[in-house]
């Protein structure tokens, strides 16, 4: 990332005279009115070029499909069991620029795992969708592939997502399967 | 009664239909041509039914109702504090205005009055002038009224006891009131150069030709004049790159404390406002009704595949051709907007005052000169296309900055 001095910029007398720059600025304005418009002519010669009407993807009717690494929002992924696959490490709290993540970790009755989250809520209102605690965990027990972006909150505290919820999310098709810890972990049994 | 029921006339047509109209579908405009200016689709949403599957919008026309009925049903709210006289009256301060100065405007030519059926005219009328109102001193009452507009501004800002709106009154006033000089000077040129206060003789004074093909419209013979008058008069409609007084994005403006229809007054107000301006600059500039080689003194051609004779076809399409080139004037005041980045407050004092007084005082003085030399105007011409010739070499081969490349990071 190498450091770059901008110099500032002077207009010369003729810029400063912003006439002739005002009638060039119209036309490039007035170029797009134009060419969108011919656009419009069923028989333009020129109808190489796609409308405006192709070329604008209709929000909420049409979608865009998001890229494969789209960042949505969170979920925390289960064991085989259903219980959580997190182990209370605090690592993506951490990690987690906007403090945004809240744990409460517990004791876990499994004597191969040491903890579990008692609590585990993600305020999605301070959240920036930076990835770091899905960087951070360890156990690959946080993911943001759900493929979802937040939805709209009527109250602060509804943005606030807890254990339950944050389970109750699916990965979205196509993302790949839990993998690692789990195994890693019955074929190394620790603590025993 | 013929001349009461014919200005009636006059006034549903021109001031009723065809302004407050066009202000109407400015709204849209200012949407639709931002848009696609800007490679958008803009207004796509309001719509009653679906055809075949598909929302039927009229091209967005529809938005104008659905901000009309949007507007009538919400409920209008006055400031406990406020002057609730003058907060009523405000927004109807710049139509009374607007709709005056259409009055003095002459929409297409005149009528000999053999036309009609002679029992219906009065003794002595000869004439009858599509124009509300046929004023001698016509140009001046113009300016006169034009600058009572501002006083929609500021009592408006005033009289909501909003501390921010008082602030965008005072912005509206500072500016038209400096304005307001440069807009009168920059006519003067015209006055010289036609002889008459009367906007209708003004139209008629520019008729014929120049050097065998150019329109002998004041735009030629005034160029710079022509150039001044727009930029004044943009500042006076309060349009974007002199839109301080309002300043939607972030200032706030004089109008903060309206809602509902009270604010749909202001927001039509004010594209009525451009209309007007856009008439204006059509009658002085653009040559009002006229169209050489297509609008003769008693018939119409095209071009001589189709013609049609006598007074009615050469009224009606002077009045089509004066509204489709105020059509074009308004659309380049919101090409304008969407082009151009807003003044800063000092900016548009030091533009008013530094730059197009002394501008429009060297033009007064020039051409007093010019026509001094030769009253037939002939020299001016000369002049003033050179200008405009000098301008397009530049804007083609003026110097460019090349564009600056973005590095990445
Ligand atoms: S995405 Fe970033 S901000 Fe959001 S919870 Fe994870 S670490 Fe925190
Ligand atoms: S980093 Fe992973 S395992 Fe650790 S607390 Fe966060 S989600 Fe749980």
């Amino acid at each position: 990332m190498a450091i770059r001095v901008r110099e500032r910029v002077e207009f010369s007398a003729y810029e400063r005279s912003y006439l002739p720059e005002i009638a060039r600025g119209l036309t490039v304005t007035v170029g797009h009115l134009v060419s969108n418009l011919a656009a419009l002519i069923p028989l333009d010669p020129f109808r190489q070029r796609r409308t405006l009407e192709d070329r604008t993807v209709r929000y909420p009717e049409e979608r865009r499909v998001y890229p494969p690494r789209y960042r949505g929002q969170h979920r925390l992924l289960p064991r085989e069991d259903g219980s959580p696959r997190c182990v209370a490490c605090y690592m993506c709290a951490t990690a987690c620029p906007a403090y945004c993540i809240h744990i409460i970790a517990a004791e876990s009755t499994d004597p191969k795992i040491e903890k579990y989250p008692a609590a585990f809520e993600i305020d999605l209102l301070r959240c920036v969708f930076c990835g770091f605690c899905v960087e951070a965990c360890p156990e690959d027990a946080i993911r943001m592939d759900t493929g979802v972006h937040t939805p709209p909150f009527d109250a602060r505290d509804d943005a606030v997502l807890g254990r339950v919820d944050l389970m109750s999310l699916l990965g979205r098709p196509g993302t790949e399967p839990a993998y690692g810890a789990q195994n890693y972990r019955e074929k190394k049994p620790r603590g025993s | 009664m013929f001349l009461l029921i014919a200005t009636l006339l006059k006034f549903i047509f021109f001031g009723l239909v065809f302004a407050i109209g066009l202000a109407a579908v400015l709204t849209w405009m200012e949407r639709r041509q931002s848009a696609y200016s800007q490679d958008r689709l803009g207004p796509t949403r309001a719509h009653f039914f679906k055809i075949g599957g598909k929302p039927f919008t009229l091209f967005g026309l529809l938005h104008i109702a659905a901000d009309g009925a949007s507007m009538f049903f919400k409920e209008p709210v006055t400031p406990k504090n406020a002057d609730k006289f003058l907060f009523k009256i405000a927004p109807l301060i710049g139509w009374t205005t607007a709709l005056v100065t259409l009055a003095l405007i002459p929409f297409g030519p005149s009528l000999p009055s053999s036309v009609f059926p002679a029992s219906w005219i009065p003794e002595g009328v000869e004439t009858i002038y599509l124009q509300m109102a046929h004023v001698d001193s016509g140009i001046l009452i113009v300016l006169a009224i034009g600058s009572l507009g501002v006083y929609g501004a500021a009592i408006g800002g005033w009289a909501s006891n909003n501390r921010f709106a008082l602030l965008g009154g005072l912005r509206a006033t500072a500016q038209s009131v400096s304005y307001e000089v440069a807009l009168g000077l920059t006519l003067v040129g015209i006055l010289m150069a036609y002889g008459s206060t009367e906007l209708g003789s003004i139209v008629e004074s520019q008729n014929g030709l120049l050097f065998g093909f150019l329109p002998a419209w004041g735009l030629f013979i005034q160029p710079l004049g022509a150039v001044l008058f727009f930029i004044a008069a943009t500042a006076e409609t309060k349009r974007t790159p002199f839109d301080m007084p309002e300043g939607e994005s972030e200032i706030i403006g004089y109008f903060l404390e309206y809602s509902s229809m009270q604010f749909g007054l202001f927001m039509l107000g004010e594209f009525l406002e451009i209309v007007v301006l856009g008439a204006l600059f059509t009658t002085l500039f653009l040559g009002g009704w006229q169209f050489p080689h297509l609008i003769g003194t008693d018939s119409v051609s095209v071009f001589g595949l189709f013609t049609w004779n006598g007074p009615v076809a050469v009224a009606v399409s002077g009045t089509l051709v004066f509204c489709v080139k105020t059509f074009f004037v308004c659309s380049l005041q919101l090409q304008l907007r969407w082009t151009l980045p807003r003044f800063r407050y000092d900016q548009v004092m030091r533009l008013g005052w530094k730059t197009l007084l002394p501008l429009a005082l060297i033009n007064i003085f020039v051409t007093a000169g010019l026509i001094w030399w030769d009253p037939t105007l002939s020299i001016l011409s000369y002049v003033s296309i050179g200008i405009i010739l000098l301008f397009v070499l530049v804007v083609i081969a003026g110097p460019r900055r090349p564009p600056q490349v973005a590095h990445g990071h």
